[in-house]
């Protein structure tokens, strides 16, 4: 496979696959309990049997970043297909279906680019934490609305990708050749030119799940997203600072986590260059 | 051009008007009243309370007339939390500081930035390229929060050159604008690095080069150029990125900003002071991507206004 010889992407794929696979497989690995500490082990500094050191409650962080990673990555993944959705939408929408709907879609695009949405978030989840017990009523939990939340403000790059690539596609010969055959618009768009769009779709789907996985562990970290006792990345690190103090210098609070969620993000970036690259050859390669 | 500033300024306060009706939209719809934290309230107390706030109106009244408050005198009523103060009382005195710790964030941002992204394109390939252009990766990767609990650690216990928290002083605002900065800065490089390389390889730079100009020449008078005009586009979502992440910011570094007040006012179900720091934010960051479209206009006139 090409992907595999692009040097940053197969990086990228070796470190991701062992990262979600430890995440995945961590309640059957011989580790300790993420959520029980030993009081006696508060704050131990990583060596032994404590690989990444204890946290104030003397849990084992190991155990802990493992967790944390398998449901930031949860949720980067969920929140990453609900904004891949919508964006799909919006831009085969936009693409496809002449010239008003597409200028009128794609100015909305261009009005919400210009919008802080991260204060809109935390509008949005502090209202709803407030109907949280009708919410959990109709079997929603505060994981499934952070992602909705996010997913639903992180679409405008996919569906902006998407209604180019639709554009694009629509003038070829191939298209010509399937209208002329008698298929209706949409059988069109869904056999034709998204299948032909998934290059640009998967690409742009790269770019989102370390922007989601981002405004997770930000707003775990103000307390608005995950909360205790389920574990993510972003929590983890806000515990890390609030043990931090000039008595106790516990570095590894911060530094596991905070290494992890690095990892991660640098990983899906250079995963995503790698397939801009394998796929798209267009950009940028050529003129250099 | 008068027009079009004219026409920015419309669809700003349109903008303005839709945030601030989505705002009050959700806030009232949530179930808890801002005074239901409140032990045992007397009956007649909390109805002088509500009628204050107007909170015994019809919405339709209540929407009116706050909505006549804010956009034609400018008035964003009493916070519920802080109840002698106003909203606009308690943002003239947050938003300096936190307006003090963004443009001191945007610096920063610029002063590595820039230079560091210009030396990487014309180191293409060398040694220093590929040092840099790896350490804008690994900036743009560590998230704000994570640099700053590490900066804290570094400069603040382990050498104790920089207090943790609080706000009096130059010294204060160190710390904090290197953790908003340098994520930030991390961007700017890897666009400049890109923009300036695009540039280099276009045509009008190679008839510099054929002409026989000096290759400092070539990259400083015309590549540079054409190169920076990538780098204004991005200082509308590096005013986003600041805002967003004087959040976290503030917080680590107990920052009495707007952001702290922002968040703690979400949290406290305080209706008028959410609204109006959200307004405030809504229209700044605007105003700014007005700003940054007409100064694009301006370097390059080929660029439409839209």
């Amino acid at each position: 496979m090409k992907l595999w010889r692009h040097r940053g992407a197969r990086a990228a794929l070796l470190i991701l696959g062992v990262m979600g696979l430890l995440a995945l497989l961590a309640p059957w690995l011989p580790l300790a309990d993420p959520g029980a500490g030993e009081l006696s082990d508060q704050l131990q500094a990583p060596r032994g049997l404590h690989w990444f050191g204890t946290d104030t409650l003397g849990r084992d962080l190991f155990a802990r970043t493992l967790s944390g990673i398998r449901s930031s990555l949860f949720i980067g993944l969920l929140g990453a297909l609900v904004s891949l959705v919508i964006g799909v939408l919006v831009g085969a929408l936009a693409g496809f279906s002449g010239r008003l709907v597409d200028s009128l879609l794609m100015r909305l695009v261009d009005v919400l680019y210009g919008i802080p949405f991260i204060c809109l978030v935390i509008f949005l989840l502090a209202v709803l934490r407030d109907h949280e017990p009708v919410l959990r009523a109709h079997g929603i939990t505060r994981e499934t609305v952070l992602y909705t939340v996010v997913g639903a403000t992180t679409w405008l790059t996919m569906a902006r990708l998407v209604r180019n690539e639709v554009v694009r596609l629509r003038g070829q010969p191939f298209v010509e050749a399937a209208r002329a055959q008698g298929l209706t618009g949409s059988r069109i768009l869904i056999r034709h030119l998204l299948p032909n769009a998934l290059g640009v779709i998967v690409v742009a789907l790269t770019m989102t799940i370390p922007s989601v996985l981002l405004y997770e562990a930000f707003l775990s970290f103000l307390g608005l997203g995950i909360e205790p006792p389920g574990v993510s990345l972003g929590l983890l690190a806000a515990e890390g600072v609030e043990a931090l103090g000039p008595l106790h210098l516990s570095w590894w609070l911060i530094v596991f986590p905070g290494g992890a969620l690095a990892l991660l993000l640098l990983s899906f970036s250079l995963l995503g260059d790698g397939l801009r690259d394998v796929l798209d050859p267009r950009d940028g390669r050529f003129l250099e | 051009m008068l027009l079009l500033i004219a026409q920015k300024l419309a669809s700003i306060a349109l903008l303005l008007v839709v945030v601030f009706s989505a705002s009050f939209g959700l806030m009232r719809l949530a179930p808890g009243g801002p005074f239901d934290s409140e032990r045992d309230l007397p009956p007649d107390i909390r109805q002088a309370i509500e009628a204050r706030f107007e909170l015994d109106q019809p919405l339709h009244r209540q929407y009116l007339s706050y909505l006549a408050d804010v956009f034609l005198r400018f008035d964003l009523r009493p916070s519920f939390s802080y109840r002698d103060v106003s909203v606009n009382q308690i943002i003239a005195e947050t938003f300096p500081r936190s307006a003090a710790l963004g443009s001191a964030a945007l610096l920063v941002a610029l002063l590595f930035g820039l230079p560091a992204g210009v030396l990487a394109a014309a180191r293409k390939g060398a040694a220093a390229d590929l040092l840099l252009s790896a350490s804008f990766a690994l900036g743009l990767a560590i998230p704000n929060f994570v640099l700053a609990t590490l900066l804290i650690l570094l400069f603040c216990f382990v050498l104790p050159w920089f207090p943790v928290a609080g706000f009096e002083s130059l010294r204060h605002l160190v710390l904090p604008a290197l953790a908003l900065g340098i994520p930030i800065g991390a961007g700017l490089a890897r666009l400049t690095r890109a923009s300036v390389l695009e540039a280099l390889a276009s045509p009008f730079v190679r008839t510099a080069r054929a002409k026989g100009l000096a290759p400092r020449a070539v990259l400083t008078r015309h590549a540079l150029r054409a190169g920076l005009v990538p780098v204004v586009t991005f200082l509308g979502p590096a005013a986003a990125a600041v805002l967003t992440g004087s959040l976290v910011i503030e917080k680590i570094f107990a920052i009495p900003g707007m952001g702290t007040f922002f968040v703690s006012s979400v949290m406290n179900r305080d209706y008028t002071l959410a609204t109006g720091v959200l307004l405030l934010y809504f229209g700044l960051v605007a105003v700014l991507n007005a700003l940054v479209d007409i100064c694009l206009h301006l370097l390059d006139p080929r660029v439409e206004l839209k």
